[in-house]
């Protein structure tokens, strides 16, 4: 049997005869996404292995960088908080103890999720609009089952948000100037005051949260939590989006200053 | 203002059909379903179209309107450009029995397997007692007409036939949601919504939540959710260790 005689086809179902009925733009949003996914992943990959122009002004860390603990981070003093242990090598990012969770916090994320089995993987591409496959067996099976880590990416999501935040403060002094107020450091806050969102508004983070709990009424502050994270979480996928935007606004500034392509205005100090 | 609107309809039944073109007075201020009984009063007097209530209420009138899933009664005409030729169909997921109308047991047969709301064995009619704060979120769930159009939409059974015995559908899960999240409700159904009502086939790809005519917010609320209970069950073991040391059981430790 091929997909069309699995689905819409099927015997007993009307004989419509055209797969799909819908007249609206409906290929737009999954190929919106594609490109927008793909432009984020080239450019990550790109940053991540450039291992330059990752520090500026001596104080802004770039996110893509954070921690930075590769012995390559001592070609820019500074910009090591936790330590230099990972070798040098062109391979590995000097941030790779954090990336990797990054990366995995967001393929398992419930958002992403349905992104990309909506614009890579077509199932459904667009709903109401069948899907080419001529199986289908969901999240069941390895590998999909294994989206069931989220939660625990999400705990070192959390860790990683909390680099970022410690990254963004001490950015506010510079090693001989002392307390500075920089365009770039309003730039690191406002990255990582939505990232904060994005992290939070997670699915598995309400559920944790008080999510999972049968009575609400026996925990009033994990209710007052969850009733919090459920606004947050209304916003999610909107999070995702502009934390990518975000993320690649504030490595760019970064690279920009860094590279001396643009100076940083300083606000203070 | 009155205009012609320009309608295709599909006509026929199990053995087969076609889409017929109409033209039909159109009134302003009207919805699909009115021109549908137009079309019916002046030239198709057999025409079969089911319908109710004419309020979203009853969740008779499903079809699909231009490919999408939507209530012929609360569409309305003037969500279309004038000229525009409006193709309607039945229901592509669920069998056809004539015209506009289908074969909705599947959904009734889904709704059967599911164990019916278990209060403590202790608690008698008329004990009882809820807070407000604890029925929440079951009463976003209980807003359902049982239109069945998330069922049709979901691709899970539209482009997968085969799968109908082992998946409950969006409906139909977050039904099991529904008693999950009950304060009285001590039936574990965390294993079972995963073995018996296909939960893991879902993969939140959200058409269920798109078309539904109540607003609920299925994916994010009721689908969502018990994937996290499944996960605290089968996949988590800081979780499990904690039970364990607590000795106590997957519904227990949600109390
Ligand atoms: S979110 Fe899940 S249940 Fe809802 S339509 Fe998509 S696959 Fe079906
Ligand atoms: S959940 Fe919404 S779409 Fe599904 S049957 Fe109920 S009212 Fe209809
Ligand atoms: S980060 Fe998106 S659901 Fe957890
Ligand atoms: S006729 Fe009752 S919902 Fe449309």
């Amino acid at each position: 049997m091929t997909a069309a005689t699995r689905g819409v086809e099927a015997p007993g179902r009307a004989e419509v005869g055209a797969r799909t009925l819908r007249t609206d733009r409906w290929w737009l949003p999954p190929a919106a996404t594609t490109v927008g996914l793909l432009i984020f992943v080239v450019y990550a990959t790109v940053r991540a292995f450039q291992q330059q122009y990752f520090f500026a002004d001596e104080r802004y860390l770039t996110p893509f960088y954070s921690p930075c603990v590769s012995l390559g981070c001592a070609s820019e003093p500074g910009s090591a908080h936790f330590g230099m242990f990972l070798p040098d090598h062109p391979l590995l990012p000097y941030a790779a103890i954090s990336l990797p969770f990054l990366l995995a916090f967001r393929l398992t994320c419930y958002y992403y999720r349905k992104a990309y089995y909506r614009s890579f993987w077509l199932a459904p591409a667009a709903c109401a609009v069948p899907e080419p496959h001529a199986t289908y067996t969901g999240e069941t099976r390895f590998p999909l089952i294994l989206q069931n880590v989220h939660r625990y990416v999400f705990y070192i999501a959390v860790i990683v948000s909390v680099i970022n935040t410690y990254d963004a403060i001490v950015a506010f002094r510079h090693p001989t100037d002392g307390f500075v107020v920089g365009i770039g450091n309003l730039v690191l806050l406002v990255n990582v005051v939505l990232l904060w969102c994005y992290t939070l508004s997670c699915h598995s983070c309400r559920h944790v949260m008080g999510g999972r709990l049968a009575h609400f009424s026996k925990h009033p502050v994990r209710y007052r939590i969850w009733t919090w994270i459920s606004a947050l979480n209304t916003r999610h996928a909107t999070f995702a989006w502009i934390t990518l935007g975000t993320l690649v606004a504030t490595d760019l500034y970064v690279l920009l200053v860094a590279s001396g392509t643009i100076t940083d205005l300083r606000l203070v100090g | 203002m009155t205009y012609t609107a320009r309608l295709r309809v599909w006509r026929g039944d199990a053995a087969g059909g076609a889409l017929t073109d109409y033209e039909v007075d159109a009134n302003e201020g009207e919805v699909v379903l009115d021109i549908l009984h137009r079309l019916q009063a002046t030239q198709t007097p057999d025409l079969a179209v089911r319908w109710n209530c004419k309020a979203g209420k009853c969740g008779s009138c499903s079809a699909e309107i231009n490919g999408r899933p939507r209530l012929l009664c609360m569409t309305r005409m003037s969500v279309f450009e004038p000229g525009e030729v409006l193709t309607v169909t039945p229901m592509r997921t669920f069998p056809v029995i004539r015209d506009l109308v289908t074969d909705v047991s599947f959904n009734y047969a889904k709704a059967r397997e599911i164990p019916s709301f278990t209060p403590p064995p202790d608690l008698g009619p008329g004990e009882y007692r809820m807070k407000q704060a604890d029925v929440g979120r079951s009463q976003e769930f209980r807003k359902c007409i049982e239109c069945f159009l998330c069922q049709d939409t979901c691709h899970v059974v539209r482009d997968h036939e085969e799968n109908k015995p082992a998946f409950a559908g969006p409906r139909y899960l977050m039904r099991v949601a529904e008693l999950e999240m009950h304060p009285l409700d001590v039936a574990d159904r965390v294993a079972e919504v995963q073995d018996e009502h296909g939960l893991g086939l879902c993969n939140i790809t959200k058409c269920c939540t798109d078309v539904c005519p109540e607003g609920i917010k299925i994916t994010d609320n009721a689908l969502i959710p018990m994937k996290e209970r499944v996960a605290d069950d089968r996949y988590d073991p800081l979780v499990w260790l904690g039970r364990t040391i607590l000795r106590r059981g997957s519904r227990q430790a949600r109390e």
